[in-house]
């Protein structure tokens, strides 16, 4: 059977020679072993820079509100599919105007957590059936690839895009009994004194290089509540009161469209622990209003809906 | 010893807690001196930004009041507000920001009484916590 690689650049090849795309955007090895970068296509003598590994992680719905090509063609995993079906319904994108080549995810690998075990520097990186082969001048190792996956991928319940107009690939099995926010439940239950001093402790590593935010398909405001000098809501300073609104405030602006992509935190350069903000977030509008962002395009996120029968426990009575 | 009195920063709505305020003061009912009214068009326009801004200027709690549900001046701001909030004063929570910091409670024009209940509830609670520390300016300074 063909490659689902092989699969990627035929279509690819079809679609632009047909003109039905002006660009496809894709992913490419990178410059680096266990890295890949997104590739833009415009040109069918660039189909053959297309790949698909275990290294495709970034999120490519970020660069749909970017470009200006007419018609685009992108290749999509579960969440970069969620994302794009998120920013349809926030009216960033058309619809019409995407067209989406669905790739059923298994999940991406954490080059960080294989480069630990690595002494010498990699030449070359290898992939067989669920095997990732590291090679370097003089050693060779092999890792298996569920045990080196993202956090994110590891409780991934949408490995299948949740929209697409045409899949390559067979589609995964996708875990549905995994609780996702088990993580999360479990750090709710420690004392308020110590989840300030997780919150301190991590925060406080921030450089505000707003990398996360660059990284992630969501964050796509023409200005940023943090760059804004009229009204200046943050200082451009290093206070951890500065700091700690900014992460309250990003995160309180994924509600109902984050997609748990885990993209803002692997930008992060200071490896900061994102996630246990985001899926928070994530959980609570699961909880509290039945809804995960991008698997439905006929529903209206959260914050731009209500119900009469909203609970309201949190409102002061007397 | 003596306690410090709490600053308390008020966001009411137009309205209905706004006008609830309004009745309490020429109705000469009692309240704690220590809010600081903001008066907003409607709850909904509460960014949880302006909660934060007051708390990192060393705010001791803040609240926010707006119509009953159903009774919206906009029809449908307050439940919009009740969805954000309901995230928001979680998420706080969650990062162990104290519960009694931050308040939320709908208010209608014809409460004076209950505003000035509501006022003096939230001091005592915030009073209780003492001076906000968490998120403020300069902290070590
Ligand atoms: S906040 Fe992070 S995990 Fe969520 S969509 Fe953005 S990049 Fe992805
Ligand atoms: S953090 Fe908020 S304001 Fe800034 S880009 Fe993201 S969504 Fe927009
Ligand atoms: S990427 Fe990391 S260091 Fe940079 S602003 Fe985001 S959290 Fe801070
Ligand atoms: S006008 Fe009072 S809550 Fe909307």
């Amino acid at each position: 059977m063909q490659s689902v690689e092989n699969r990627i650049k035929e279509k690819a090849a079809e679609l632009l020679t047909t003109k039905k795309v002006d660009l496809l955007i894709g992913f490419e090895r990178g410059t680096m072993p266990l890295r890949a970068s997104p590739a833009f296509i415009y040109d069918e003598a660039d189909i053959e820079k297309l790949a698909w590994n275990s290294f495709c992680e970034m999120n490519l719905a970020r660069y749909l509100t970017r470009i200006t090509s007419k018609r685009v063609g992108i290749i999509a995993k579960g969440c970069d599919s969620r994302a794009i079906a998120a920013l349809v319904v926030e009216g960033q994108v058309k619809r019409e105007q995407i067209m989406i080549i669905g790739v059923p995810c298994p999940g991406m690998v954490d080059r960080r957590k294989i480069e630990k075990e690595i002494k010498g520097e990699i030449d070359k990186v290898e992939e067989k059936k669920g095997e990732i082969i590291v090679k370097g001048n003089n050693f060779e190792k092999v890792f298996k690839k569920n045990n080196y996956l993202y956090p994110c991928c590891k409780v991934c319940k949408h490995g299948n895009p949740s929209i697409y107009d045409i899949l390559i690939g067979e589609k995964v099995k996708e875990n549905s009994k995994v609780d996702e926010y088990a993580e999360i439940t479990e750090y709710e239950k420690k004392s308020p004194d110590k989840r300030w001093e997780f919150f301190e402790k991590e925060v406080s590593k921030c450089i505000r290089c707003y990398a996360c935010r660059q990284a992630c398909p969501m964050c796509y405001c023409e200005e940023c509540f943090v760059d804004s000098f009229h009204p200046k809501w943050v200082d451009k300073s290093l206070d951890f009161s500065d700091i700690a609104i900014w992460h309250i405030m990003r995160v309180y602006h994924q509600t109902g469209r984050c997609v748990s992509c885990g993209a803002c935190e692997r930008a992060c350069p200071m490896q900061i622990n994102l996630r246990f903000l985001t899926e928070k977030i994530n959980k609570d509008v699961k909880v509290y209003f039945n809804f995960e962002a991008g698997l439905d395009l006929s529903v209206n996120p959260p914050l731009a809906a209500f119900d009469i029968k909203d609970r309201e426990d949190f409102i002061d009575t007397c | 010893m003596k306690v410090k009195e709490p600053k308390i920063v008020a966001f009411l709505c137009n309205w209905c807690s706004y006008a609830g305020a309004d009745l309490a003061g020429v109705s000469r009912i009692q309240y704690p001196p220590n809010i600081r009214v903001i008066r907003v068009p409607c709850s909904s326009r509460v960014n949880p930004l302006f909660i934060l801004k007051a708390l990192q200027e060393g705010v001791d709690g803040v609240l926010v009041a707006g119509c009953h549900p159903g009774d919206c001046h906009y029809i449908s701001g307050n439940y919009l507000a009740r969805r954000k909030f309901t995230i928001f004063k979680n998420l706080l929570d969650y990062l162990g920001i104290e519960k009694d910091r931050v308040h939320f409670t709908w208010i209608s024009a014809a409460e004076g009484a209950r505003f000035a209940e509501i006022v003096k509830e939230v001091t005592e609670r915030v009073k209780k916590l003492g001076p906000v520390k968490r998120l403020v300016k300069n902290r070590s300074a």
